[in-house]
């Protein structure tokens, strides 16, 4: 089981704040887990599709594309900040 | 604490006083004070809400925090960023770097406010006449975060 946590303007495109999923066996990466979400179609897929500016978190830190996701991780998916 | 992420107005004068601590090697304290506009790209802004990611946000002030204190000489750097919803001319953010002289103080500042802007989880929704919308990411915030 992996958390999902969805922010700010991602959070409202998506129409969720987050959820629990178990993820497939060959989804162990941060681009896999996006690849597989825009698979929904829809809003996941406008918001999720390759070249979006989509920022990810794994347990609190800033992850990359190759990030490994493991159960029990908390990853967040939220647009570029604009804090200050 | 060096970082809070608070809903309350903070008290500049307090702060600094508590920076500063007595510590009589103190040469030098920089401030920056980020505060809400009325207008943004044109339009009337009303009121701007703040909203965080509890956990990461105060991890990654610290990790900025930390990181301008290795790359200069400074005794002591504080954060305070605010959330929710704010109006104009309200304070947003409040840096403050204590060193012995005024270099490493006005550049770890401002070294933090362009880290800041680019790697701390905040977003801003902006109030205008014309409804919400949430404020987009200027890719300047990027190339200043860069020359550092």
């Amino acid at each position: 089981m992996v958390r999902l946590v969805y922010l700010a303007r991602l959070r409202d495109a998506l129409g969720s704040g987050g959820e629990s999923v178990d993820l497939p066996g060959d989804v162990a990466t941060v681009n896999a887990l996006l690849a597989w979400l825009a698979g929904r179609g829809d809003a996941w897929a406008r918001e999720l599709a390759p070249g979006r500016a989509v920022r990810v978190a794994v347990n609190h830190d800033l992850a990359q594309a190759h990030t490994p996701i493991r159960a029990g991780d908390e990853v967040a998916l939220f647009p570029p900040v604009t804090g200050g | 604490m060096s970082v809070r992420v608070q809903r309350e107005e903070f008290d500049v004068a307090r702060e600094i006083a508590d920076l500063r601590a007595g510590n009589a090697r103190i040469g030098a304290v920089a401030a920056f004070i980020g505060i809400v506009r009325d207008v943004n790209d044109g339009d009337d802004v009303r009121t701007l809400t703040l909203e965080h990611y509890p956990g990461m946000t105060e991890k990654a002030l610290e990790v900025i925090v930390a990181d301008a204190r290795g790359r200069w000489d400074v005794f002591d750097v504080r954060i305070i960023h605010r959330v929710g919803t704010l109006a104009p001319t309200d304070p947003i953010v409040l840096v403050l770097v204590a060193s012995a002289h005024r270099g490493d103080a006005f550049s770890a500042c401002e070294f933090v406010m362009d880290y800041l802007k680019t790697r701390a989880p905040f977003w801003k929704k902006e109030a205008t006449p014309q409804g919400e919308r949430w404020v987009e990411a200027r890719e300047r915030d990027d190339d200043a975060a860069a020359r550092w």
